[in-house]
């Protein structure tokens, strides 16, 4: 994709400092099952009204710290408060004010919709006054009002999960977590989810936290951080990661692909190899290097085409140890997160 | 529709696209809390009420019991029970087969929290501003209910074991159903806290159900037994259920003079500790405390988190 994702534009402040004080925030984090260290030591805080993105693979520690977020678990050591209540201590405060979607369905399917939501409603202690207007509210929301009194059995997948988003919500919860909300979903329906998401953004005054390992979804993130083997190797916003790598790729069709190969070297000092059938190479600022291409290139250019480095460039340089090493300037960044987080840990 | 709220910070704006309905969740009490116990008694209702198989297939065994085990042992055993129109070995049984029937619908009614973990249902729960206390409670009450119900479904045949419809004897034996659903249901939570396979957990309590069953007495009558026998049977706590149900279904047979000696010397002498006669009191005090310690356990057990 060449163009940027509107929705990761505007506004996203640097490590959760949006003014006031942040409504997640993580300090010196682990968890360890036995042996396993599924968390070690991660900090971050997340600011109101924000968007934010836990990106790593499976088994990266991102269910694990969703669990401990929504005192499902204990960590091993450090702390952890949402919403201004601390997740060990005060388990009920932090239980009222989040949301929780979680990646495996949580619904009594032998239930209808309504019976779901209602359950939901009493378990929380919503006013008896609210609770169909919100009913109504959020099932609207997701387009499952004129389905509301069937059995959530007869439900496809994607209903389901738009389900238990309106469910997440029906409580008006201050911060909402979907861990991997739109997994084992076709591409349609995951778009048609995200549609649903980003329209809750825009009505309700909340703050999303969200783990994916799916690269489109953390575009829609304001800030994403990137987790593996149970650390954050990188916190930034989208834009501010991919700029980390610091270079666009730059695709050329030409008269002669081998000659120009050498001429990139040659005059460029630009290490260009075949991909996709075309020459392809990185370079920083690519739209200026482009007139110069076609000024100082000897050979004919049929057709060129820049992008942006995509986040799995991104994803790739900080988690791949061979892309790490090449690349100097995200190396640093690496490096810098890798501190922070030594230092963090006790 | 609800537009004249009382709570001020509701606002159902139909109209509007922006507006969210303010809601909040309030801090925990005792009338949250009993809203909390009341939504899971009535989704295991709901539940209970949405599968009419497993109501009727849960009927089968104690069925099979009273009418093929009963009639054909009626045959065997006719020697030794009184001669009488309004008494056989099937109203022998009864009482005994009546508890059967409660049995397997609490456990598994317990059974489905090990369902509901691993179908993902039982987080919903966890995560919940509620006390576990309140979700075990209304989970062994939810249980208890449709226990019950499926023991009064079975009370409807009493007739064709000569147990008369008298009011008192089915209002009393309603009450001890209950109470012993309630300790059934009780002791399934408190298993269905530790498993986690349902499979595990079916296996196990149907290992530990055939036991419980078979050493209450209520095939055959507690005394005269041989001494290990007799020892097992005082352990099971459906012991102390099953006889003063046979008592009071007893009491209310009307049967000659001389029957009745027969019984209540032979058949229902009633449940002793080395010759001690266990009143009727501390019979069912003996099932309600057990209940509710197993209750207690399940609680702190859900309390636990990984």
């Amino acid at each position: 994709m060449t163009t940027e994702t509107a929705a990761t534009a505007g506004a996203a402040p640097a490590l959760g400092d949006g003014g006031g004080e942040p409504v997640i925030s993580v300090s010196g984090l682990t968890k360890r099952y036995g042996e396993v260290e599924a968390v070690r030591g991660i900090d971050f805080a997340v600011a109101r009204g924000e968007t934010f993105g836990f990106l790593g693979p499976n088994g990266a520690g991102k269910t694990t710290t969703i669990k401990i977020l929504c005192t499902l678990a204990n960590a091993t050591s450090g702390t952890a408060t949402v919403a201004g209540f601390d997740a060990a201590a005060d388990r009920d405060a932090v239980r009222r004010n989040i949301g929780l979607v979680f990646q495996d369905t949580t619904l009594d399917t032998y239930l209808t919709a309504a019976q779901n939501l209602r359950f939901h409603a009493e378990l929380y202690g919503v006013a008896k006054a609210a609770v169909e207007p919100r009913m109504r509210q959020v099932l609207d929301m997701v387009g499952l009002w004129d389905r509301k009194d069937s059995l959530v059995s007869t439900y496809s997948g994607g209903m389901q999960r738009r389900l238990e988003i309106a469910r997440g919500l029906l409580h008006a919860p201050h911060v909402l977590f979907l861990d991997e909300p739109t997994v084992g979903l076709d591409p349609q329906t995951r778009s048609s989810i995200w549609a649903y998401i980003n329209d809750l953004k825009r009505r309700e005054d909340i703050t999303i936290f969200l783990t994916t390992h799916y690269m489109d979804e953390a575009e829609h993130c304001d800030r994403i951080a990137i987790i593996d083997h149970g650390k954050i190797v990188a916190i930034d916003t989208p834009e501010a990661l991919k700029a980390s790598i610091g270079k666009d790729r730059v695709q050329i069709h030409t008269a002669d692909d081998e000659a120009a190969i050498r001429a990139l070297a040659d005059a460029f000092g630009i290490e260009a190899a075949m991909h996709e059938g075309a020459v392809t190479f990185a370079v920083a600022s690519g739209e200026q290097f482009v007139p110069r291409l076609f000024a100082e290139l000897a050979i004919p250019i049929r057709s060129v085409s820049v992008s942006r480095p995509s986040l799995d460039d991104v994803f790739m340089s900080y988690t791949g140890s061979t892309i790490r090493d090449a690349e100097g300037g995200a190396g640093n960044e690496f490096m810098r997160n890798m501190h922070r987080l030594r230092t963090g840990r006790r | 529709m609800a537009t004249q709220t009382t709570d001020p910070a509701v606002v159902a704006d139909e109209g509007a696209v922006v507006d969210a309905i303010r809601v909040s969740v309030p801090q925990r009490g005792l009338g949250h809390d009993l809203r909390a116990v009341s939504i899971v008694w009535r989704r295991e209702l709901i539940r209970f009420r949405g599968d009419r198989l497993r109501a009727i297939t849960s009927l089968v065994q104690p069925f099979l019991f009273l009418f093929i085990l009963g009639t054909g042992l009626s045959n065997l055993a006719g020697g030794s029970l009184p001669h009488s129109a309004n008494f056989d070995f099937k109203t022998f049984i009864y009482p005994g087969v009546l508890a059967m029937s409660a049995l397997f619908t609490a456990i598994f009614s317990a059974g489905s929290i090990v369902w509901d973990r691993e179908f993902g249902f039982l987080r919903e729960i966890m995560v919940a501003p509620v006390s576990r206390a309140a979700i075990v409670v209304g989970k062994c009450l939810g249980g208890a209910t449709i226990a019950t119900f499926q023991g009064v479904i079975f009370l409807a045949l009493a007739w064709f074991a000569h147990v008369p419809y008298n009011p008192v004897l089915i209002l009393s034996l309603i009450g001890m159903l209950l109470l012993l659903s309630f300790t059934l249901t009780a002791f399934g939570v408190m298993m269905a806290a530790r498993i986690k396979q349902f499979q595990a957990f079916m296996a196990l309590t149907q290992m530990l159900v055939m036991p419980l069953f078979f050493l209450s007495g209520a095939l055959y009558p507690l005394n005269g037994l041989p001494a290990w026998l007799t020892v097992l049977t005082r352990i099971d706590p459906l012991t102390y259920v099953v006889g003063p149900m046979r008592h009071a279904v007893f009491s209310h047979l009307s049967l000659p003079a001389y029957v009745t000696h027969i019984i209540n010397s032979r058949l229902a002498p009633g449940i002793t500790w080395a010759g001690w006669p266990v009143p009727l009191w501390l019979s069912l005090g003996i099932v309600a405390v057990m209940g509710l310690a197993m209750m207690a356990v399940a609680i702190a057990e859900f309390n636990k988190t990984e």
